[in-house]
């Protein structure tokens, strides 16, 4: 015996009506690959492109609390700002972000990540610098290398000094793709 | 040393005991009743998951929940019908360690002391599965332990 689709589905439905779910997620089809994107009430929560829920329930639960369940309608906005974007259709998110349980300098670091242009390339030398810590180029890498929503908070536009792409944590084909899309290169 | 189990994601929750608690309703109201009586499962545990102080029992938990959705399911499709012996047939799974000391209680505070002293949770999450408050579970526990303690000494 299984649970019917139709019933899942209303079941999952109801909880995301009646506010019960604290993190809400589902697996999105992209021209990058599936993307796993989750998003609280607060706003978007985390895109990955390590899509087995098992590795990102736990961490969703820290983030967010232990009633994460996947939820289409949760990811409704999410879904329709980023099928725009791969067609070309949206150069800014309009999507709230929800950055809970990051330090403080990651925070910083992505704000002003958020406001590199679409387009258009920055270095981690000078993204360190526009947040006052212009020696910390290495620690930026870092923030960049775990930023919980890429593509949204768009680290693949954050190159090397030399202009070498450097790395990507879903990969460099993913970050050369991006960046194509957005017509750079 | 002793840990808590962790409580896991609802998602895991959900896909691990959806299939039993659909089993048990189909059983309990048939299966054209059963779809609603699962939801309304689902969302009492949901409502009550973020208030949980561990994750152990969560099955007899869940199947408690639907033993009294199912309850008031039935109670409402026939006002007179027997409580007492509905709640008896089916509750193995979440009775089975004091099933033959409670056996005589009333459902609800049959559930109560089982899932009080048989498996040590918290008001909150037992009033979780009797869908009543946390004020409610507590005196639905007591007064069926007082009621025990008579039936024991009459």
């Amino acid at each position: 015996m299984t649970v019917s689709p139709d019933l899942d589905r209303r079941f999952r439905e109801a909880a995301f009506t009646l506010d019960l779910v604290d993190i809400g997620f589902d697996v999105l089809d992209s021209p990058i690959g599936p993307l796993f994107v989750a998003a609280s009430a607060r706003g978007l929560a985390a895109i990955s492109f390590q899509t087995d829920p098992e590795d990102q329930l736990e961490r969703m639960a820290r983030i967010g609390g232990p009633a994460v369940l996947r939820s289409p309608r949760s990811v409704e906005g999410a879904r329709r700002e980023l099928d725009e974007y791969f067609a070309g259709r949206r150069r800014i998110f309009d999507l709230a972000l929800d950055l809970r349980a990051l330090p403080a300098f990651t925070v910083s670091v992505l704000h002003e990540l958020a406001r590199v242009p679409y387009g258009e390339t920055t270095t981690y030398g000078a993204l360190a610098a526009r947040v006052g810590r212009p020696k910390a180029a290495r620690a930026v890498g870092t923030v960049m290398n775990r930023n919980r929503i890429p593509i949204v908070l768009p680290c693949h536009r954050v190159v090397g000094a030399s202009g070498d792409l450097v790395g990507y944590a879903g990969g460099l084909d993913r970050k050369i793709t991006l960046l194509e899309l957005e017509g750079v290169r | 040393m002793m840990h808590a189990v962790a409580i896991p994601p609802f998602e895991h929750f959900y896909e691990q005991h959806r299939v039993e608690v659909l089993r048990l309703l189909r059983r309990r109201l048939g299966a054209e009743r059963a779809d609603d009586a699962f939801q309304e499962t689902f969302l009492r545990a949901l409502r009550a998951y973020r208030r949980l102080e561990h994750g152990e029992h969560l099955r007899a938990w869940v199947l408690t929940i639907a033993q009294n959705v199912a309850l008031d399911a039935l109670r409402r499709a026939t006002p007179t019908a027997e409580l007492v012996e509905s709640g008896a047939e089916d509750s193995r799974p979440a009775y089975e360690e004091l099933a033959a000391l409670t056996d005589g209680l009333p459902p609800k505070e049959r559930a109560a002391v089982v899932l009080r002293y048989g498996y040590d949770l918290s008001y909150d999450q037992i009033a979780a599965a009797l869908g009543s408050s946390p004020n409610a579970a507590r005196q639905a526990a007591s007064t069926g332990v007082r009621r025990l303690r008579r039936s024991v000494s009459s």
